[in-house]
């Protein structure tokens, strides 16, 4: 399935039905679409509290199609693991519910929040131990669900209702947590990063994390329209921009006879073979109200400054680790 | 009857044992003192192939217990264990473990929770856990432990149950001693336990066993809003009362194959005790010791063990005490700033409405591990004398054992 087409992915019944109540412009569900999509057969979806799990279950009402079960904030990875570990078992003994099955699709599905922060040890303890599953990071980069409050995914300079730009302090004074490289240091089969404004590749990186033997990762960036303070409409283009202005790049990571291999994906390698459509950051910024602050009421060149050297030396070692 | 094989095993060991009989699908763990036995040992058994269960060394009790809900909504059955802060840890867990009606098994080396540290037994960590929907069994000895872990899978799995139950060892005193503990034969224990079955449901995709099931979805743990969480508590609260009828029923059924039962409590000269003794877990062993001798002397004493504590059994609580005028309640927690321990509460709740009832007074023993002699049980016993000769309690609560006494 890792060539899956569009007409195929089409054609493909949604694991997460129409009618759930996500904001108008949300990524979370464009994402989780896309990704299910990528399913191979039999598969079981965890996720962890957050706007996803409020927005698509409120009983007695649900937009999963597929078996989905929630239990708390920071234990995705851990539910999911035992729900391979039963798979698992049910696949040796030849007996039990799952043991019918030749493979099964497990899984869990978090946001920032569950994932850098409350969910990281749950998150690490799994990966360690090798659980056969999909991880999928919802990442709109702060604490969408209790009221926009700051996460280790939140940018810096980012204005959330903790770290809000005051007289003084300028929102967010720390940088995001590298999550993926916390992720590819635990030596797993797959990491990939995603954007809503690349289907194809997110569908394509989806199925690949299902087919790796072991634990597979996929980082998406998810615009939040309320959070980010943009117009419902621009979710795919501030999507978009994201990765053209190479603040959150398009990349695969695979562990090759140990190593990891880095692979920029093609809207990200693109930038790296022809620099000059890099686009600057303040394109990205000036899109989001929660950036508001280094625009208005004056220009702030040098935080705007930072932030653009900031990803400029994110992108060169993310190109060295690529080879380029 | 069946046949049985004796063996010196400890409490600890007990479990791990009946567990590795039972050979569950999963088994989720992280090791704290004085449980840590339990996962050594079970892990040497899938080390060994004596078992073909998946065992997950996760990183945090949170862990263990998470995967172990995952794993039983997955339709397997699933075992854990813990002690004091492991926990605590679980607790958010616990919740949502019975909330979701997932039979998991849990076993409980009780140990004293912090701080200070300490790291010996007392009830603190379970009774913090009282109200979490488990069905929770105490155990006087190395016999009863291994016993209870194998009936518990058939008191929470039973399709009018659906509960997660936890088995309570004190720790050190039962999970480190070594016992002559009876052992049903694999095939029997098998048989015992059956296979994990499931109730039907009606989910938006038709009916379907209740578990996480690839062909008609489920969906678990939804938002559950004004509208509706009372009434699934409710079934929770439905589902705790059809244990107490089947609890017995099980109990039942294990004194076949091993001869042993407990029942819901366990009395011991009560038909005609003037005073007597109410508690849980290892102690009730030395007061089983002073009753005797008391007898001796002449004094009627007797004892009241309640094996099981969720749910709480009033009515065979209320017909174990028949008409004994004096009864001292044995807690081995404080619950702080409550009018007694937690396990007195609920005697004094169940007498309340009684036309006759008993005196009863509150005696608050063994924290951290403090031992609870014979001297000490004795001298319980003479205060409950004193009680009934003046016709009144004086002190409720009574803190003893300890240098300062607090009355």
């Amino acid at each position: 399935m890792s060539r899956m087409t569009l007409r195929e992915a089409a054609g493909k019944p949604d694991g997460l039905a129409q009618g759930h109540r996500l904001c108008a412009g949300c990524g979370e569900s464009i994402i989780v679409r896309m990704v299910l999509k990528a399913t191979r057969g039999p598969t079981i979806v965890t996720s962890a509290t957050g706007c996803l799990e409020v927005a698509t279950s409120i009983f007695p009402y649900t937009s999963w199609n597929l078996p989905w079960i929630h239990t708390a904030f920071e234990n995705a990875a851990a539910n999911a693991s035992g729900i391979e570990a039963a798979y698992r078992a049910m696949r040796r003994r030849g007996k039990g519910p799952l043991a019918k099955y030749e493979t099964l699709d497990v899984i869990a599905i978090a946001g920032d929040g569950g994932t850098y922060d409350i969910g990281l040890q749950a998150l690490s303890g799994a990966l360690e131990r090798g659980h056969d599953f999909t991880y999928v990071l919802l990442d709109n980069e702060a604490y969408m669900n209790t009221g926009i409050q700051r996460s280790g995914g939140t940018p810096f300079a980012a204005s959330t209702t903790t770290s809000p730009a005051g007289k003084v302090i300028p929102g967010k004074r720390e940088w995001k947590k590298p999550i993926d490289e916390i992720v590819i240091a635990h030596g797993v089969p797959y990491v990939a990063t995603l954007s809503a404004a690349w289907p194809m590749d997110v569908m394509q990186k989806a199925s690949r994390a299902m087919e790796a033997e072991g634990p597979a990762f996929l980082h998406a960036i998810v615009p939040c329209t309320r959070g980010w303070r943009f117009s419902t409409e621009k979710t795919i283009e501030i999507s978009r921009l994201a990765v053209q202005t190479c603040l959150f790049p398009l990349y695969e990571c695979r562990l090759e006879g140990g190593r990891p291999v880095y692979e920029l994906s093609p809207p990200s390698l693109g930038i790296a073979r022809r620099p000059e459509t890099k686009k600057p950051v303040e394109e990205y910024l000036s899109e989001q109200g929660r950036f508001r602050h280094l625009f208005r009421p004056e220009r702030r060149d040098d935080l705007l400054g930072s932030i653009q050297d900031g990803v400029d030396l994110r992108w060169e070692i993310l190109l060295e680790k690529a080879g380029l | 009857m069946k046949k049985q094989i004796l063996m010196g095993i400890n409490g600890d060991e007990s479990v791990a044992y009946a567990t590795k009989q039972v050979n569950p699908d999963v088994v989720a763990a992280y090791p704290i003192t004085p449980q840590t036995i339990i996962v050594e040992k079970y892990s040497e058994y899938v080390a060994d192939g004596e078992v073909d269960t998946e065992f997950v060394a996760v990183e945090s009790e949170h862990s263990a217990l998470s995967s172990c809900v995952g794993a039983a909504a997955a339709g397997a059955r699933a075992f854990t264990a813990t002690a004091s802060a492991g926990l605590a840890l679980m607790w958010e867990i616990l919740y949502i473990a019975s909330g979701l009606r997932l039979p998991i098994v849990m076993a409980v080396a009780n140990r004293a929770l912090s701080g200070p540290l300490n790291i010996h037994s007392d009830h603190g960590d379970s009774m913090g856990a009282r109200d979490s929907g488990w069905i929770q069994i105490y155990c006087e000895n190395g016999q009863e432990v291994y016993d209870a872990c194998l009936e518990a899978w058939r008191m929470g799995e039973h399709l009018d149950v659906q509960l997660p139950v936890m088995v309570c060892l004190d720790g050190f005193t039962l999970s480190h001693t070594m016992e002559n503990v009876l052992t049903l034969q694999d095939e029997v224990v098998k048989a015992f336990v059956g296979e994990r079955e499931f109730i039907e449901v009606e989910g938006h995709a038709g009916k379907t066993e209740f578990r996480l099931n690839p062909e008609v979805p489920l969906t678990m743990g939804p938002v559950d809003l004004q509208d509706y969480y009372f009434e699934h508590k409710l079934q929770q609260v439905e589902a705790m009362d059809h244990a107490l009828n089947v609890i017995p029923e099980v109990d039942a059924a294990y004194e076949k194959i091993s001869g042993r039962s407990y029942g819901l409590l366990h009395s011991y000269m009560m038909e005609d005790a003037e005073v007597a003794l109410l508690g849980l877990g290892s102690t009730m062993g030395t007061v089983r010791y002073v009753v005797d001798e008391l007898r001796k002397e002449g004094v009627k004493a007797g004892l009241v063990k309640m094996r099981v504590y969720r749910p709480f059994p009033s009515e065979a609580l209320i017909e174990a005490l028949g008409e004994t005028p004096v009864l001292g309640v044995l807690d081995k927690a404080i619950s702080f700033g409550s009018p007694g321990g937690p396990l007195f509460e609920d005697v004094v709740t169940t007498f309340f409405d009684e036309a006759e009832r008993p005196l009863i007074a509150d005696y608050i023993h063994g924290l951290g591990g403090r031992d609870a002699s014979p001297k000490l049980l004795r001298g319980i016993f003479e205060s409950l004398l004193e009680i009934k000769e003046k016709g009144n309690v004086s002190h409720k609560v009574n803190y003893v054992g300890v240098r300062t006494e607090v009355r």
